[in-house]
């Protein structure tokens, strides 16, 4: 149940990143501690207590195979950081076109549209 | 964009080609053992953004250039969906059409080994060109970042 | 075998072919996108009135393997997706010659047509997720094409929020997962109702539930997740606003919230929780519908006003969808939840119909007379007659007037609104209609009527290329207006079908 915690303030901590930063590098890193929040928290969703990694090697017994974690989870992650790595190129090259045309990292300086 | 020093250059010889090695082992060996072939593709990458890093990017164009990188890429993706449409042969899509073999071998467990190859190439070039594309971007007028660094 | 993962498989095909090919070949771009987007809006066609399809991936059935769905929503969803892209494509071959780049626009195209597709045939939700990822960053990189200093600052606004958008949707699918234990759509749902059924609802479930409104309402630009939508819709090119406005807020928003609560929630008397859902969508609409018509008024630039209009429109077509939501959640009769959720999804096929044609235009009077600003433009009738003319019927149908096809649809969701006992929010619907007529008929006054502008008078009409497809899709605005009982039966009532009986749903994919 801690953990579950934990997970939720890694995810309020990379939010208020977002927030309250005005450096849009530092936005940035806020959205990918919150992309890392979610997927410690999908881990932690197939983890069972005294389980082994789901790997089947050779001469394996069944009751290893019932000790395994879930793997589905693991797939999920791989994804989903595969998905964060994209974005995560897509806002940095953003952020530094955004500072060849305005010249600053300030967010308050660079919103112009009034959204 | 300039170099780094001179033991960074030095072990950087050294190194890539290991580095490369072992990329091309976890990719290989991804239906065995953790990994596969997205990790195995950013370790690759890795290699030639060492080479970026520690030389300069003129060197690190002059062996894998920038338009190899796109054709490499496109070309990965490409064969990733290709094994995807040869499945229709069966009636499904992402049909196993590859034989099985024994498991535990390199060469068994189907279409995961070559699915695993088409997408190191296509993450690993891939990263590559992100870097290089963040690489040429010239500072020209950029004013010293410690008066941007606000909070 | 059965041609429905062909929707993702084509445009992906194209969009890989198009960089490959465009170093050696420069139009590669445009052939290839136009072909293969002809040749989905032709299978979507074809494939209306077709029962439903399941396609099991690699043969591995459901719930182990990933399933494709193809229903009447889906069917509905994928017409719209199609038609639109290919007619946006068209478009966009002579507005967006002045660009560079071009193979890298026509291959994120490609890539966002790809993932609008398999947000609305995924049958999983885990594969949703990746849909909706790819379409949102495809989106992302499209909305800052141009690379000038508003089109970065808009992109930059949408891919932070929406970047957030992603992480609470997959949030919520690890927690279903975690409760259910499985991530397909069907088996999900039968878990839930089995275990559930007759007590009040896990408050995980709950949490998960209201993350994914949070999520999918953000994609959808519902108030108050709207904020990215009045800035990333008019710096993007015309055709990626016509796309952004007509398509993908619907595929990604309100079509999957409509899949994930339908669907694998389920709205009933049993479950106490899930009135507090409908009753959260319909609040969500009714401010979407108030804030998008008010702020609409005072616009003076074309495509802000009209991405502001888009925020009521979406508001309208919730409306519908939670109207009859809280209706099945109420234990009211099946019947006139129907009446509402058809209305809802009559609205949705309408708006994107002539919001598509209404940012297309504005487009075609960029591309004329170089600006966007109504102050500067007038008197357009005379000197680009077909734009303007197409222009007068998209603003007719979107305002309400008979007999053109948002009347009916508004009509419907307004009389379901009423009979359903919620006379206050029917009043508050009727009010932002007039308010809706007015902003458009403003826009009307002040660029195609009056006299000619400062920037009008060496304005010409656009090339055939770029008129032919405002000229289909304002046929379709009226046809859909006069010629209900035709499609009505085909499109709109298995879609609407296919969100009530959701136990059809469960015994297609698991058999």
């Amino acid at each position: 149940m801690t953990v579950y915690f934990l997970c939720a303030v890694l995810l309020t901590m990379g939010l208020y990143c977002l927030v309250a930063k005005k450096n849009i590098v530092k936005k940035v890193i806020g959205v990918v501690i919150m992309d890392y929040a979610v997927n410690l928290y999908l881990i932690i969703v197939g983890y069972k207590r005294g389980g082994v990694a789901p790997i089947v090697e050779r001469g394996m017994s069944a009751s290893t195979l019932e000790r395994f974690v879930d793997p589905l989870p693991q797939a999920l992650v791989l994804t989903s950081i595969v998905i964060g790595l994209g974005v995560l190129a897509l806002m940095v090259s953003m952020c530094i076109r955004l500072y060849e045309k305005h010249g600053t990292f300030d967010m308050s300086q660079i919103s112009k549209l009034r959204g | 964009m300039k170099g780094l020093s001179l033991i960074v250059r030095t072990i950087t010889d050294f190194v890539v080609a290991f580095i490369v090695i072992f990329g091309a082992y976890i990719v290989l060996y991804g239906h065995l053992t953790p990994g596969g072939g997205f990790a195995g593709g950013v370790i690759i990458a890795s290699a030639f953004i060492l080479l970026m890093l520690a030389h300069g990017k003129e060197v690190a164009f002059s062996r894998l250039g920038v338009r190899a990188a796109h054709v490499l890429d496109s070309a990965g993706a490409l064969a990733f969906l290709i094994i995807g449409w040869l499945g229709l042969a069966g009636g499904y899509f992402f049909l196993n059409v590859f034989g099985r073999g024994e498991p535990f071998r390199l060469l068994s467990s189907g279409m995961i080994l070559p699915a695993n190859i088409a997408i190191a190439f296509k993450v690993g070039s891939s990263l590559f060109l992100v870097f290089a594309a963040l690489a040429v971007f010239r500072r020209r007028s950029f004013r010293p970042m410690i008066e941007d660094d606000l909070s | 075998m059965n041609v429905v993962p062909l929707y993702v498989a084509i445009p992906l095909l194209a969009a890989f072919l198009i960089p490959l090919l465009g170093i050696w070949w420069k139009k590669s771009g445009e052939v290839l996108s136009t072909l293969s987007t002809a040749l989905l809006a032709v299978m979507a066609i074809l494939s209306i009135g077709a029962p439903a399809v399941v396609h099991h991936m690699g043969g591995w059935t459901a719930p182990v393997g990933i399933a494709l769905v193809q229903d009447g929503l889906s069917t509905l969803l994928l017409i719209a997706i199609n038609v639109v892209g290919f007619l946006c494509i068209v478009f966009s071959l002579k507005y967006m010659a002045v660009y560079t780049g071009l193979p890298k626009y026509y291959a994120l195209f490609m890539l966002m047509v790809a993932g609008m597709n398999g947000v609305v045939i995924s049958g999983d939700l885990f594969n949703l997720f990746v849909f909706l990822e790819i379409a949102s960053i495809a989106s992302y990189a499209l909305v800052a094409f141009g690379v000038e200093a508003d089109e970065l600052e808009a992109g930059f606004k949408y891919l932070i929020l929406g970047s957030v958008a992603s992480v609470m949707i997959l949030f919520a699918v690890g927690t279903v997962y975690a409760v259910t234990g499985t991530l397909n759509m069907a088996d999900a749902a039968r878990e839930i109702a089995a275990r559930f059924g007759g007590s009040d609802m896990n408050p995980a479930l709950l949490l998960a539930a209201a993350f994914f409104l949070m999520g999918f309402s953000l994609k959808a630009a519902l108030v108050p997740f709207h904020a990215w939508l009045p800035d990333a819709h008019p710096s993007a090119p015309a055709p990626i606003s016509a796309m952004l406005s007509g398509v993908v807020i619907k595929s990604l928003g309100v079509y999957a919230i409509a899949r994930v609560f339908f669907t694998v929630f389920g709205f009933s008397p049993d479950i106490p929780s899930s009135a507090i859902l409908a009753n959260g969508i319909l609040f969500f609409s009714v401010i979407s519908i108030v804030v998008g018509g008010l702020l609409a008024i005072g616009q003076w630039d074309i495509k802000r006003l009209l991405a502001y209009s888009s925020i009521g429109q979406i508001g309208y077509v919730t409306l519908g969808i939670g109207v009859g939501a809280s209706v099945l959640a109420s234990g009211g009769t099946r019947s006139l939840a129907a009446l509402a959720i058809l209305g809802g999804l009559f609205h949705l096929l309408n708006h994107a119909a002539f919001k598509s044609l209404l940012f297309l235009s504005s487009g075609a009077i960029q591309y004329a007379t170089g600006t966007r600003d109504m102050k500067r433009l007038g008197g357009l009738g005379e000197r680009m007659p077909i734009t303007a003319a197409t222009t007068n019927l998209a603003a007719f149908s979107i305002a309400g007037v008979p007999p053109f096809s948002g009347f009916w649809s508004k009509l419907i969701i307004i009389i379901a609104t009423i009979k359903a006992g919620h006379p206050a929010i029917a009043s508050v619907a009727i009010g932002m209609a007039f308010v809706t007529l007015a902003y458009y008929v403003k826009l009307q006054r002040e660029v195609i009527f009056g006299d000619v502008g400062a920037a009008v008078s060496k304005a010409r009409e656009v090339p055939a290329v770029m008129y032919v497809p405002l000229i289909i899709l304002a046929v379709v605005c009226v046809g859909f207006g006069l010629l209900y009982p035709v499609f009505g039966d085909s499109i709109l009532e298995p879609a609407r079908d296919a969100l009530l009986n959701g136990a059809e749903y469960i015994k297609l994919v698991l058999g």
